[in-house]
Formats: structure tokens, C-alpha cells, sequence
């Protein structure tokens, strides 16, 4: 294994997840490939997001990450300071440790949260599980730990989660994945259901529990905005692919795939004047049930030619860390220029 | 002159009757429209922008209370009634899918699942607008095509949870459309929607009012979606307008502390470096009415003894410009 590999807490190598479709009796099997092909790898220590439309496969390339995905091909290897997993031949027991070195953390704070318990017991209930405090008093102490952190005071722990508001909810949510000590963070969503105002509370406080605790996230949202401000690196995935993944100040300000660029232009201005509408995107997402052939983008793609129709572009690099899988990428620069 | 006016709304007050007593939804809520116009409502979840629209209708359930000061005025063909005043089933016509049509965040509400997309449009027409199904049926289709619908004739033979989403929203858009209304409530209407989705919308919106010329109240919690659709704009917080005014002026000069909290927080693509300002704290339970000014709890510039005390009065700072803040008070004097 090279340096490099070791620097990634986690790479995946081609990765497809695939849902049977019903059931048939006769004839082939159906399938639908929700995650396709995708080989990527997230730097320890970074603030990664994932964007695309919904159904794009976000959510369920972060459940293949946490073993918890019908994988039908390729693999997931993870790797901080103290082990290394191949998720395709991990035992029994090792998955029970590599559970606790990553959680996640949902959009909805209402849902995710038992309303029959008080917040103490929804914090101590993942350390009390995973067997990682000896006595009560210990695991009070944690609790109380992670709640100061998280801005939930003694008064709050006591109380139902029914009482609190949706950002104090998602504060809580944190908390709860926080307290075992994870390495690696899902967080699916975990602002979409909240209003702006308290959104930039709750990624604030992701951003810095991530510098205290030396996290690194996945961080999967359909909002492009909310990701140019918190992550450090991007990747934007399109009917279960990767189209394109940058650092995120070279992605945002030199998208190159199409579709990038649809995403961007699609978010509206503050700016009552910029009335810009330079790329819109026609149609919507097919289904992943019987996705077009070739370039999965051409259906709603202005730029596309034949070629994208019958081959699938492949990954170039612009640099280690920017790929783009585009036919016409480099075209579409110097007809820019 | 108040017949320029499609809509006027003056004092409108509301309250609940609940278990756990009397909730203040809207307080003291004056605003107006002039036909053509797009006025954007805007405010976090529970500020009572959807009540304050269902108020226009009288759509809000029996344990809604309103004030005796409460006013909605509406002008259609020159004639101007006070919606207060409408009694008999027949003349709530007049607001309730009429002159005035309603458009959801989620289609599915305004779609019965169990009739085809046509059968209700045809329903809805033929009771507004006293025509035949054959008529209906035309001006539906042509409307479903209108939005942007590809095959229109077999989508009105569908129901609704046969199409796509963004299909639905389009679908109910011209099911709102249909009937000519002069006004159209749009609460919410893109927020389920993906940005690309969103974005197709709002153009659809935007195309559709400049050719219907009908005024719009547009709800939402996004206050991009306002710079780039409404001519104005309301801001609210726990049921008060706060600031409103024209959108430039309101988003460019903001005089509110909570206008200029909601701009902060917004994360903006023209600098991604800017660190994102939350607005302190958490928007008070409706049971929980901070006194004096309702927005005292979270603001960064109360005053003391004033702002938590008396509740400010609505003050001219522009042309048709509008705050309701003591600090902007002591500034602009
Ligand atoms: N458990 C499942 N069974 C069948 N199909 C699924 C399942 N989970 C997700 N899918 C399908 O996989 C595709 C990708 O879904 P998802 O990962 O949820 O996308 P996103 O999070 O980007 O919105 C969708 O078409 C979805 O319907
Ligand atoms: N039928 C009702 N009975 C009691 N309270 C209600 C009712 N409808 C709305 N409310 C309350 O009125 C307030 C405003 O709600 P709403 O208009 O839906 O807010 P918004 O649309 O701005 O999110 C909320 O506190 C809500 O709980
Ligand atoms: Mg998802
Ligand atoms: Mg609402």
C-alpha cells in the first residue's frame, strides 16, 4: 500500500450499488443501478461534499461507505491511524469496531431522534451500546461532554426532544454521532430541513467540532451553495456517476462539466439585477431504472453530439485532484476563450 | 387611489384557540398589492406566512379568531369587496379558486388522487367560469400545454402521482391558471424542488406573469428566490411584517436587524470565503411571545428597557420602504 492510499480515510475503486427491481419469475433479473462505477477517495482530515439532484445515488454511495448498501461490484477500503478495512472481506468483529469509527448523521432531527427518550439517554445510548464507558458516572460525564460542545446545556438533557426546535434537534443529532469519538462523519442532508438561519448555526458547528475532534466528513447535499462554503473539496455526481470533482475553489471558479455548470447557474442570485439564466438545464433526471446510453448527461446536455449518445466519456484529469468525465470538456474551454 | 389597488390588507389580526391557549399566528399585518405585481413574503418556518395567505381565502379552520380591525379588500372588475363580508358558499367563489387561485409546495395537495388531472381541471372550470366540458376541456389542454407540458391531451388523462415532480408543479400551475384568476398565491412552491427544477419554475412563473398580468403573493424562506422573482417584498417574523419595500431597496438597504440577519446567513456563490452568520438563538414558540419587540430575543442590537418593553410602530424610511424597529427608529431621526 503507497503513502498515498494511506493519506485517504477512505477510497472507493469502482464502486455500483444495485436494488433488485421487483421480482420476476422468468427472464433476467432487473436492477437498478443506483451507484455506478465510482472510484474516489476522500482525504483524511477533509470537509468532502457530494452534490447532485435527487436521485443522483448521493445517499445510498454514503450507505455503501458504512457497509450498509447492496455493493455488486467493486470495493470500499478505509483507513485512519490505528487500522485499515476492505469492506469486501471485513469479519464480523472488525465491523463492529469500524462502526464506531463512523456515523452518520441524517437530514430529518425529528425522525432520528426516539421521542420517548429524554436527550441524556439519546446521547449515552450509542456509548452504553458500543460498550465504551464503565460506569454510569462515566458515561454521564461524557454526555455532559459532548453536550457543552454542541451548545445543549444541563437543563436540555433532561428534557424530550419533542421541545426543541428543529436547529436545537439537529444539535442534538450531532451530539449523539459525536460521542463515541468517530473518525469519519456521513452527514446526509443535515441542513436541507432547517431554515438559513439556523443552518448556518448547525455548519458552523460541524466546521468546528471537525478542528477539535480531527473529523473528516462526507458531506452529501443537493445545494451547491451551502457546499461552496463549508467543504474544502467537491465531487458532483449525476445519475449514479462522478461527473466532476475539484478543490472547491477551482470547481466554483472553473466548472467544467456541463452539467457542473447547469448546477451553478441554477442557483439563484441574491442580486435582484443578475438576472442571469446563461444555462438551464431542460427536462429532468431520468430514471436510473433504464438510463440512456453513452454519456448519461446527453438527454438534457445543449452540447451534446453523437459521440456522447453511444460512448461513455471517461475520467480525465486536469490534475491529481480535478476530473471531469465529458466528451467535449476541453471544447467547450477554448470556444469559451 | 385605492382601486389601482388589487389588494389591501389592513390590520389583519389572527389568533388560534388551542389546548395550550390563545396563539397570535398574525399580528397586526397591513400590506397591498397592485394588479401585475409580485409581491415576495418571506420569513422563517412558523412566521406565519402561510396563514397570513390562507387568511385571503378564508381558508385557516374554525378555531381561527380575527381581529374586528382585521381588513382584506380585493378589486376585481372594478368592483372592490371586503372579503370579510362574504357570507354564502357562492360568494367565497369569488376567492376560492375564482379571482383568486392557490398554488402549494407539495402538488399533491391540490391534486385528488383518486380523479385524473383533466376531470378536476374540467370541474374547477366549469364551476367558475359557467362553460361547457367541451369548452373546459379545450382551454385545460391548452393550458397544460402552456406550461410547458409534452403531451398534454394524454397528462390530462393522468393522475397526478403518475407524473414527475416537476411535472406536478407545472400541472398545477395551470390547474391554478386555468380559471384567469387576478391573483395568485403561490406558498412555497419550489422548495421541494431541485435548484435545476426550481429554476425552470420560477421562469414559468415569471413568463406566465408577465402575460396574465396577475398580482402574485409569492411565499417562501429564500430570499434569493424573492430578489429574482418579486417586484417587493415582506419580511416576517413570528407574525409581523417587519420590513417591506421594494425588493432592491429591502435587500440592497436592509433596515431591519432580522432583513439583515436573513441576508447574512444566506450563503452566497460570489464570495464562498464569507463566513456564514447564523441569527442567534431560536425563533420563540407562538405560546412564548417575546413583549415588545417580537424579534428582541434574537436581535444583536436590542435596547434594553425599550425593545423588550414597547412594541415598535411601522416607520417610513424610503419610498414605500417600511420597518418596524426601534433601532432604525433612533437612526433615521
Ligand atoms: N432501497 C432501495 N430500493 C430500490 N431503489 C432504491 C433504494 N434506495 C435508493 N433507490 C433508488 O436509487 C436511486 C438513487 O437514490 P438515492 O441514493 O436516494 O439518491 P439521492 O440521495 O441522490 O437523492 C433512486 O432512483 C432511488 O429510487
Ligand atoms: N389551525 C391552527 N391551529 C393552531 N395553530 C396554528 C394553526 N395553523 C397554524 N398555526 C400556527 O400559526 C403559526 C404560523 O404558522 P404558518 O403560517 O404555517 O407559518 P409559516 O407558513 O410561516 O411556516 C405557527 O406557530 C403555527 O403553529
Ligand atoms: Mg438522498
Ligand atoms: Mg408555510
Amino acid at each position: 500500500m503507497n503513502d498515498q492510499a494511506q493519506n485517504n480515510i477512505i477510497s472507493t475503486k469502482n464502486l455500483s450499488v444495485s436494488f433488485p427491481l421487483g421480482k420476476t419469475f422468468f427472464g433476467p433479473k432487473l436492477f437498478v443501478k443506483a451507484v455506478s462505477n465510482i472510484t474516489l477517495d476522500i482525504p483524511r482530515g477533509s470537509f468532502f461534499g457530494l452534490v447532485g439532484e435527487s436521485g443522483s445515488g448521493k445517499t445510498t454511495f454514503g450507505r455503501a461507505l458504512l457497509k450498509a448498501a447492496p455493493v455488486s461490484n467493486g470495493h470500499v477500503e478505509y483507513h485512519d491511524e490505528e487500522v485499515s478495512y476492505n469492506l469486501n472481506d471485513i469479519t464480523k468483529e472488525e465491523l463492529k469496531d469500524y462502526r464506531k469509527r463512523m456515523q452518520l448523521i441524517f437530514q430529518d432531527p425529528y425522525a432520528a431522534l426516539s421521542p420517548r427518550m429524554t436527550v441524556r439517554d439519546i446521547l449515552a445510548e450509542p456509548i452504553e451500546l458500543m460498550g465504551l464507558t464503565s460506569s454510569r458516572e462515566e458515561t454521564d460525564e461524557k454526555v455532559r461532554e459532548i453536550a457543552a460542545k454542541c451548545r445543549l446545556n444541563l437543563e436540555h438533557l433532561r428534557r424530550f426532544p419533542h421541545a426543541f426546535s428543529g436547529g436545537q434537534r439537529q444539535r442534538i443529532s450531532i451530539a449523539r454521532a459525536l460521542i463515541s469519538n468517530p473518525k469519519f462523519i456521513v452527514a446526509d442532508e443535515s441542513v436541507a430541513a432547517l431554515d438559513v438561519s439556523i443552518q448556518a448555526d448547525v455548519l458552523n458547528l460541524l466546521k468546528s467540532m471537525q478542528k477539535e475532534m480531527g473529523l473528516t466528513y462526507l458531506f452529501i447535499s443537493h445545494d451547491l451553495s451551502v457546499i461552496a462554503h463549508i467543504c474544502d473539496q467537491v465531487a458532483v455526481m449525476y445519475l449514479g456517476q462522478l461527473v466532476e470533482t475539484a478543490p472547491t475553489h477551482e470547481l466554483f471558479a472553473g466548472p467544467k462539466h456541463p452539467y457542473t455548470k447547469a448546477l451553478l447557474s441554477a442557483i439563484p442570485s441574491l442580486d435582484p439585477d443578475d438576472d442571469s439564466k446563461a444555462q438551464r438545464l431542460e427536462g429532468e433526471i431520468p430514471s436510473p431504472a433504464s438510463p440512456p446510453p453513452g454519456c448519461k448527461f446527453h438527454t438534457r446536455c445543449p452540447f451534446a453530439t453523437d459521440i456522447c449518445k453511444k460512448d461513455e466519456p471517461q475520467l480525465d484529469y486536469l490534475s491529481v485532484t480535478h476530473t471531469v468525465a465529458c466528451h467535449h470538456w476541453k471544447d467547450l474551454e477554448t470556444s469559451n476563450t | 387611489m385605492m382601486s389601482e389597488q388589487l389588494l389591501n390588507v389592513k390590520n389583519l389580526t389572527l389568533q388560534f384557540k388551542t389546548d395550550e391557549g390563545l396563539i397570535t399566528a398574525v399580528d397586526d399585518v397591513s400590506f397591498d398589492l397592485a394588479p401585475g405585481e409580485v409581491m415576495g413574503l418571506v420569513g422563517e418556518s412558523g412566521s406565519g406566512k402561510s396563514v397570513t395567505a390562507k387568511a385571503l381565502m378564508l381558508l385557516n379552520p374554525g378555531n381561527a379568531v380575527y381581529s374586528p380591525e382585521s381588513s382584506i379588500s380585493f378589486t376585481a372588475n372594478g368592483v372592490t369587496v371586503e372579503v370579510f363580508d362574504l357570507k354564502s358558499a357562492k360568494e367565497l367563489m369569488l376567492v376560492r379558486g375564482g379571482a383568486v387561485s392557490m398554488i402549494f409546495q407539495e402538488p399533491m395537495a391540490s391534486f385528488a388522487p383518486a380523479i385524473t388531472i383533466g376531470v378536476q381541471m374540467v370541474e374547477q372550470l366549469v364551476l367558475h367560469k359557467n362553460i361547457s366540458v367541451k369548452e373546459a376541456k379545450e382551454i385545460s389542454i391548452e393550458m397544460l400545454n402552456h406550461v410547458g407540458i409534452s403531451e398534454a391531451a394524454k397528462r390530462f388523462d393522468q393522475y397526478a402521482f403518475e407524473l414527475s415532480g416537476g411535472m406536478r408543479q407545472r400541472a398545477m400551475i395551470a390547474m391554478a391558471l386555468s380559471t384567469k384568476p387576478k391573483l395568485l398565491i403561490a406558498d412555497e412552491p419550489t422548495t421541494a424542488l431541485d435548484v435545476t427544477i426550481q429554476a425552470q419554475v420560477l421562469d414559468l412563473m415569471s413568463d406566465l406573469v408577465k402575460e396574465f398580468g396577475m398580482g402574485i403573493i409569492f411565499i417562501t424562506h429564500d430570499l434569493a428566490v424573492v430578489a429574482q422573482t418579486a417586484d417587493k417584498v415582506a419580511v416576517m417574523y413570528l407574525g409581523k411584517i417587519v420590513e417591506q419595500g421594494p425588493v432592491r431597496e429591502v435587500i440592497k438597504n436592509p433596515k431591519h436587524p432580522y432583513t439583515k440577519g436573513l441576508i447574512n446567513a444566506l450563503p452566497q456563490l460570489d464570495d464562498i470565503d464569507a463566513p456564514l452568520e447564523a441569527i442567534p438563538g431560536d425563533i420563540p414558540s407562538p405560546l412564548d411571545r417575546p413583549v415588545g419587540c417580537v424579534f428582541n430575543t434574537r436581535c444583536p442590537e436590542m435596547i434594553s428597557g425599550r425593545c423588550d418593553v414597547d412594541s415598535p410602530k411601522r416607520l417610513s424610511v424610503g419610498h414605500d420602504h417600511s420597518v418596524s424597529c426601534f433601532v432604525a427608529e433612533e437612526q433615521s431621526s
